[in-house]
């Protein structure tokens, strides 16, 4: 009850979308069908994306090289597939590759105290730089990723058919949500995380370790960036090209930011956006505007958005800052 | 003079409290106490600065011990080595007879010991309740029992008498209880030992006085608390011994019963201080500032300056007694230019300034000593120098249009040095590494160096050392005395008492009483600052 209260505008705002969002269903099921499955289909990588920004800026740690760490991982993730034959072996190394270069930023800022703006270029840069040299065209997937069904959940009219008919990484992002949601504000880990990423010297003073939990924090949140790389090349494409990611972890970033470092409202905020695109998408055969400007409207959204939002909203008070030992207090 | 030094006029309090003290100390030194800690041969050195040097220093179960020392004794490095924060270069630190070393806050807390920081160690977003078990959080299938976590809030408020509700979020809570939740959250887990570094630093009279009886309650109830204070009235209070500190060593531990303010305060500075100020009589002339029916909104619109009316004159020190938070830090930024009046009109010199920005008003003649110095009164990351010119950098002689000229800058700076007594490393030393009493030096060299129509200081001398406190209230005396208006702000009655030529009660936001200072009698103003008029 009392989260009720507490997040009466979020619930209110989310009922009065999904009342439309029926009512739409049943004007045209079609239309709003595939114009909702495609809004999904482009939040996937977003929702994905700020997941790894969520679980890094709780701790404290800037993460402007989620772009980079999924381009990696799509990569990674593709050839590794096509090397093997095997979706699975391809999906994991993906995984791998995000926790891998999770594991280069928390080193460097943390252990390293690299100024943590710099090291996410770094991973940017080198991530453009180490796909584009080693791709090789011509390669393919030995098979096109499943199509999972919920059971019943699945049957549900509009919901059932956008969230609950898809490929495995779109099912594990949507579980992804609520997951992270409940741990980072119901468990011990969820408590301590924002501590350190609020006022460490307040945790180390309680006798956590500020140093370690970031590393691990930093290191593991890759997983999510690494999962939405795997997205990108097997699920959503069945092919990697360079700088496939196309800005998409820098729209993560928004998304984080507008989503005030909270998975749930994350994730209705990266909805936001593939329905704008998928709006875009729809209005391209109606009015006669250059196909470019149409795909350019999510980025000018994404100015927009966050102009407005970088005043109301936010960040963790030591996102930003190294922590060391003694310093302070 | 200062707050503390001037305890011959409250003699009524110190006396009642070390009366029933001797009673203490002889039980205790019957039955010798059990030693909760002990020290010895304490050093720790940062670099070439050698912050304590071989420590001796013992602790018995229920005893209150105060450190006392000017900024920089080395009082906070003590106690932080206590509690595992940094570890000492020698010596060893005994809890309980366990001389093991102390690994870190978390192994401190294990054997008993727990500390409220000078700076809160709380997480401004969480609750109370959220910030009380953090590091040591129950949880049941995974999920953090925080209906446990309010049941031990208001558990530990029931039985200490500290109220505080569970469920707000610490940074919506004014300083007086956040304080109250760190010391909830170290008895939270089973303290023998409470460290406190500078508990009424922050704190109000009233809030101050509260926290002294818990103190007091706390020790009677067997727990033994360490504190660090600048105050000698807080350590006459409540302390059982005190340990005098002074540049990294102890210089005196003596039992309260057995000293005086003017004993401790010549120990912590090593040569007698005046506790007095002597200064002439005044000798008004004409008005400077004049201010009429201000009205100011504090950050929650409220009106928090309501109908305010004074002058000052030049030559004069008027001062503005007052609880704090009845309008005396919106009436200072109104005045300095940094927080526009609803309204009312503030003249200096017959010029209206009621609108003027902080620049123009110091143009204007004010000179601004603000109770916030390391946000309002310096820039911490750039130099002395050119934290002395900050409000004149532009200006010649500092500056040729836009070029600015180094060598001037340096000079006065220089000149300041030897005439304010600052002591750093050097002109090119970082602002922020200088101790309270010498930063506030800085402020107070800077906004009298250009010999300003106005000089306006709020709390000067809070959070400063003894000898730096008798240097500012010389200087702001020796200011008036070269024909300035003088307005002073201060939560230290005492301190007000000692400078002012003038006083002004503040009370809801505007004066309730206007009364000479040479007779002006404390247990009258102390009526009128209560609301009781």
């Amino acid at each position: 009850m009392e989260w009720l209260k507490r997040n009466q505008i979020t619930v209110g705002a989310g009922l009065v979308i999904l009342v439309a969002a029926y009512v739409f269903y049943a004007v045209n099921s079609n239309v709003a069908t595939s114009m909702f499955s495609g809004a999904w289909f482009f939040a996937v990588p977003l929702v994905l994306g700020a997941l790894t920004g969520v679980v890094g800026e709780r701790s404290g740690v800037v993460n402007i090289g989620i772009e980079g760490q999924m381009l990696v991982a799509a990569f990674a993730a593709f050839f590794s597939a096509a090397a093997t034959g095997s979706l699975i072996v391809g999906v994991l190394v993906g995984m791998l590759a995000g926790i891998a270069m999770g594991a280069f930023l928390a080193l460097t800022t943390v252990k390293g105290l690299m100024d943590q703006i710099i090291a996410g270029v770094v991973i940017n840069i080198v991530a453009t730089g180490l796909t584009s040299f080693f791709y090789r065209p011509g390669k393919v997937l030995s098979a096109n990723m499943p199509q999972w069904e919920v059971p019943l959940l699945s049957k549900i009219p509009l919901i059932g058919d956008v969230f609950f008919q898809s490929g495995p990484i779109a099912l594990f992002a949507l579980v992804s949500v609520p997951v992270v949601h409940f741990a980072l504000f119901r468990t011990r880990w969820g408590l301590r995380t924002r501590s350190i990423g609020e006022y460490p010297s307040a945790a180390d003073t309680a006798g956590i370790d500020v140093i370690r939990m970031r590393l691990v924090n930093v290191t593991i949140g890759g997983i999510f960036a690494g999962a939405a790389g795997a997205y990108l090349s097997m699920e959503a494409t069945g092919g990697f090209e360079r700088g496939m990611t196309a800005g998409r972890g820098f729209l993560a970033l928004a998304i984080l930011i507008f989503g005030g470092w909270r998975p749930l409202r994350v994730f209705a905020a990266a909805l936001f956006f593939g329905f704008t695109n998928a709006l875009a998408s729809q209005l391209q055969g109606v009015i006669s505007i250059p196909q470019q400007f149409i795909t350019l409207l999510p980025y000018l959204l994404t100015l927009i958005v966050l102009a407005v939002a970088a005043g109301r909203v936010r960040a963790p008070a030591a996102v930003g800052q190294p922590f060391v030992k003694g310093e302070g207090s | 003079m200062s707050q503390e030094a001037t305890q011959d006029s409250t003699q009524d309090t110190t006396q009642n409290t070390t009366r029933d003290r001797p009673v203490e100390a002889t039980d205790r030194s019957a039955a010798p106490a059990e030693r909760l800690l002990d020290i010895e041969g304490l050093s720790k050195s940062f670099g070439t600065v050698r912050a304590n040097r071989d420590i001796n220093l013992h602790v018995g179960r229920g005893e209150i011990v105060a450190l006392l020392g000017e900024n920089g004794a080395g009082k906070s490095t003590l106690v932080k080595q206590i509690f595992g924060l940094i570890k000492p270069d020698h010596g060893t630190i005994t809890i309980k007879g366990d001389a093991s070393p102390i690994k870190d806050p978390k192994d401190a807390i294990r054997r008993g010991i727990g500390m409220v920081h000078q700076h809160f160690q709380l997480v401004p977003v969480m609750t109370v309740a959220e910030n009380m078990i953090l590091g040591h959080e129950t949880t049941s299938r995974g999920v953090l029992d925080i209906e446990g976590a309010r049941q031990l809030v208001r558990e530990l408020s029931d039985k200490h008498g500290l109220k505080v509700d569970p469920d707000v979020e610490v940074e919506d809570l004014p300083v007086g209880t956040q304080q109250r939740v760190e010391i909830l959250k170290a008895l939270s887990r089973r303290v023998d030992l409470l460290i406190l570094d500078e508990p009424t630093a922050v704190l109000t009279p009233q809030e101050t006085d509260e926290l002294l009886t818990v103190m007091k309650e706390l020790a009677a109830g067997g727990t033994s608390i360490v504190f660090i204070t600048h105050k000698l009235r807080e350590v006459l209070a409540v302390a059982d011994r005190v340990y005098v500190l002074r540049q990294g060593g102890v210089v005196g531990e003596v039992a309260t019963a057995d000293t005086d303010a003017r004993g401790l305060a010549t120990m912590m500075v090593g040569r007698d201080v005046v506790l007095r100020v002597d200064k002439e009589e005044a000798t008004p002339g004409d008005d400077v500032l004049s201010i009429r029916d201000l009205v100011v909104l504090d950050d929650r619109q409220l009106r928090a300056v309501d109908g305010f009316s004074l002058d000052v004159r030049a030559g004069e020190i008027v001062g503005v007694a007052g609880v704090e938070g009845n309008g005396q830090r919106e009436l200072v930024e109104a005045i300095a230019g940094m927080r526009p009046p609803q309204s009312g009109r503030i003249d200096l010199l017959g010029k209206d300034i009621t609108k003027a920005n902080p620049h123009d008003t110091h143009l204007a003649g004010v000179g601004h000593i603000p109770e916030d110095r390391e946000r309002h009164g310096l820039v911490a990351s750039y130099s002395l120098a050119d934290n002395l010119v900050l409000n004149r950098f532009s200006e010649k002689p500092f500056a040729n249009g836009f070029v600015r000229d180094f060598d001037e800058v340096r000079k006065n700076a220089e000149a300041l040095f030897t005439e304010f007594d600052i002591r750093a490393a050097g002109v090119q030393a970082m602002a922020g590494s200088l101790s309270g009493g010498n930063k506030q030096k800085v402020v107070v060299a800077r906004e009298m160096s250009f010999r300003p129509k106005l000089l306006m200081a709020a709390q000067p001398t809070r959070g400063v050392d003894v000898g730096s406190i008798e240097f500012i209230h010389r200087r702001i005396v020796a200011a008036r005395d070269a024909g300035a208006a003088v307005l002073l702000v201060s939560a230290e009655l005492d301190e007000v008492l000692s400078l002012a030529d003038r006083i002004a009660v503040i009370h809801g936001g505007k004066v309730v009483a206007e009364m000479p200072g040479k007779d002006a009698d404390r247990t009258e103003i102390g009526r009128l600052m209560a609301g009781d008029h």
